[in-house]
């Protein structure tokens, strides 16, 4: 799960790390009258949407009066914002952050994620903040700094000082609040099972201070339930409604763009079977993994939101049982065809547990579009040629 | 022979009388594994499935000389449940749970490392010996005793790829389901070690997945290793690029983790790899002639 920068820093602020002071709104209005109540003289008038590269999209904007800050939120609020995180359909924005402005004297970089193959927490660091990391790392890849913590033994002051001296921090006032920076990061890192937490830029201000400008957070949603207080933060208009609706029923969706509708369990065979497909010269209008738990009603659930998208012009069960018995998939979708109007081929393989209980269900309920295969090639080779001739 | 698993494995059960932990086991004692007992705190002394129950893996240890146990508890209580094995002599865990939180994970791989314990998973189907042992939640019945040995991250293409290899008439020695969580115990590089050296074993079927860059590590470990022919198949070709907030995850390894990259590294080893899973039976014929 993902929050926004404005929650992020709300987190920061109760472990010590630095940020300028802010106001979350969702009118014009409200927005004005937070850059009142923050006073000073200059505003940041910043888009809340869970994506990078919101300043290059004119999400966010500098303000030198009250009104500039109405009308620039004006401007954003509503606006569709599309930046290289978004995807070219963009995201709406539905609340702006009004921040102090800070002075600047550097930008730098600071980041904590799992090192899979370290198998802990990792801190990246770089002096080339306000860039993307991912093009420091591919034209100055020396300009980053990884240091891995152990957390059986935690932060130690010889983390830190590999931070400042890699940074080029020679004062020792300006090393102790960065390693007292990073330290505070890392904590929030562990005590809220964090993804990743990324920090760009991290400012140092003229007086010599550190704080976060922005701030990303990305939780791992198998500890959520340990964390109430973060599971508040949930944004669910930042959600697909489609992949929401399914996740209540234990499905996993995500739409694409192709014609052929896929139902599939395991999140590996669902990757493979539209592999497959593609492969045969088809394109698959989704990915859907049923789980484990698959019944009638999941099924039907499935059928559902396939055949919402207009696109689909046939559809491909692939169900190889593990866990998941074959005969319930094959009662789902005869249940599916009678609370939802099929109204393209269904082409069917069921592989594994109770396949041959589940070839005759099918059998028996001899549906006009339903259409058996024998394995997954014969399946997609099915289902592509259906598709073109629909 | 084949590896991790025999006959002759002693195996307990954590979370033995749980509704999950019951119908799995039973499954594999039906397949013939040799489930001696199992662990359910509180319900010491009862018997489970006509095996004894233990408060503690201790206990069960001490009892019935189990080497491995399969870990059946909720997710919450997978990391205490590794640890425990860890230190109470068990030699290999199988972790069947999903959605332990990789906070848990790390602690618990730390401790079974410390330990000298070897672990499957977590989020996994398990391992399986064809026609001698199965530890998982894998459908027994479409593994057939042969000579190829098969490492996936997902449970579906385990099925998937044994029943095209047993429906080619070669047959499994031992797959193993690795995981695809971020932080899994035993990975490609030290199965693919095992599967070089099992005398049974003649080529070795390789699944895996977009993200991470264990498929890269295993391209250039096998290129200096492995001598059997290996096939691999990576899942994900055509899923599309995910819409993340950060990139940081993709830089530490420096790998992207897409399917094309590590197609390119397996190609490049030597590895016979498939476009589609569709392909791997007759892959896995053409490497063996």
């Amino acid at each position: 799960m993902n929050i926004h920068e404005y929650q992020a820093k709300q987190i920061f602020a109760k472990y010590g790390v630095p940020t300028p002071k802010g106001i979350i709104a969702n009118t014009p209005n409200q927005a004005a009258t937070n850059a009142s109540e923050l006073g000073g003289d200059v505003w940041v008038v910043k888009a809340q949407i869970h994506a990078g590269g919101r300043g290059l999209g004119g999400g966010v904007k500098l303000a030198k009066s009250i009104d500039e800050v109405r009308e620039l939120a004006t401007e954003i609020l509503g606006m569709t914002l599309v930046t290289h995180q978004t995807g070219p359909e963009g995201k709406l924005v539905q609340k702006v952050y009004i921040e102090e402005g800070a002075d600047i004297v550097d930008e730098l970089y600071l980041s904590v994620v799992l090192d899979r193959a370290a198998e802990m927490p990792i801190i990246m660091a770089s002096t080339e903040g306000g860039m993307d990391i991912e093009t420091v790392a591919e034209e100055t890849p020396e300009k980053i700094i990884k240091i891995a913590v152990d957390p059986a033994f935690g932060f130690q002051g010889y983390h830190g000082r590999e931070l400042v001296f890699g940074l080029g921090i020679t004062d020792k006032k300006e090393q102790a609040k960065m390693i007292k920076f990073a330290k505070a990061v890392y904590t929030v890192y562990m005590e809220n099972d964090a993804e990743m937490i990324e920090i760009n830029p991290l400012i140092k201000t003229v007086s010599g201070d550190f704080m976060a400008l922005d701030g990303k957070m990305g939780f791992d949603d198998s500890a959520l339930g340990r964390h109430p207080d973060i599971e508040d933060m949930r944004d669910i208009s930042e959600e697909d409604p489609d992949e929401r609706d399914a996740s209540r029923y234990g499905l996993s969706y995500i739409a694409l763009d192709g014609e052929i509708g896929c139902m599939v369990n395991g999140a590996g065979l669902a990757m493979g079977t539209m592999d497959t497909i593609n492969y045969m010269g088809g394109t698959p209008a989704n990915f859907l993994d049923v789980g484990g738990t698959a019944n009638a009603e999941t099924v039907a659930k499935g059928f559902e939101i396939i055949l919402k998208n207009p696109n689909v012009k046939a559809i491909f069960v692939n169900i190889f049982g593990g866990i998941v018995r074959c005969d319930r998939i094959a009662n789902g979708i005869l249940e599916a065809t009678k609370l939802v109007d099929v109204n393209v081929p269904v082409i069917v393989r069921l592989d594994g547990t109770n396949a041959p209980e589940a070839a005759e269900i099918l059998r028996n309920a001899n549906i006009d579009n339903v259409i058996a295969a024998t394995d997954l090639g014969d399946g997609a080779a099915k289902a592509v040629a259906a598709a073109k001739g629909a | 022979m084949s590896i991790l698993v025999n006959k002759d494995t002693k195996v307990i059960v954590q979370g033995f009388t749980g509704k999950e932990g019951t119908f799995h086991a039973e499954q594999c004692l039906e397949y013939g594994t040799q489930i001696v007992g199992g662990v359910t705190p509180n319900k010491g002394g009862q018997e489970h499935l006509g095996k004894p129950v233990f408060n503690t893996v201790a206990e069960a240890v001490a009892t019935t000389g189990a080497t491995v146990s399969m870990i059946f508890v909720p997710p919450a209580f997978v990391a205490d449940a590794v640890m425990e094995a860890a230190v109470s002599g068990i030699e290999l865990a199988v972790v069947i749970t999903e959605g332990a939180p990789v906070r848990d994970m790390q602690a618990a791989k730390a401790c079974a490392t410390k330990n000298g314990m070897m672990t499957i998973g977590p989020n996994c189907p398990g391992v399986i010996t064809a026609e001698e042992c199965k530890i998982g939640i894998m459908p027994g019945s479409i593994f057939k005793k042969g000579s190829v040995g098969l490492i996936s991250k997902s449970g579906t293409l385990t099925y998937e790829g044994a029943n095209q290899v047993c429906n080619e008439g070669y047959g499994i020695t031992t797959a193993v389901g690795i995981g695809g969580d971020p932080i899994i115990g035993l990975s490609y590089k030290q199965l693919l070690q095992m599967f070089e050296e099992d005398p049974e074993t003649e080529a070795i079927v390789m699944i895996g997945e977009i993200g991470g860059d264990l498929e890269i590590q295993a391209a250039t470990y096998i290129k200096e290793n492995i001598s059997k022919p290996v096939v691999a198949f990576i899942a994900g070709q055509t899923a599309p690029a995910g819409k993340r907030m950060g990139h940081a995850g993709a830089i530490i390894s420096g790998s992207a983790g897409t399917a094309k990259e590590k197609m390119d590294a397996l190609e490049e080893a030597g590895v016979k790899v498939v476009v589609s899973p569709a392909e791997i039976g007759k892959a896995v014929k053409e490497v063996l002639g």
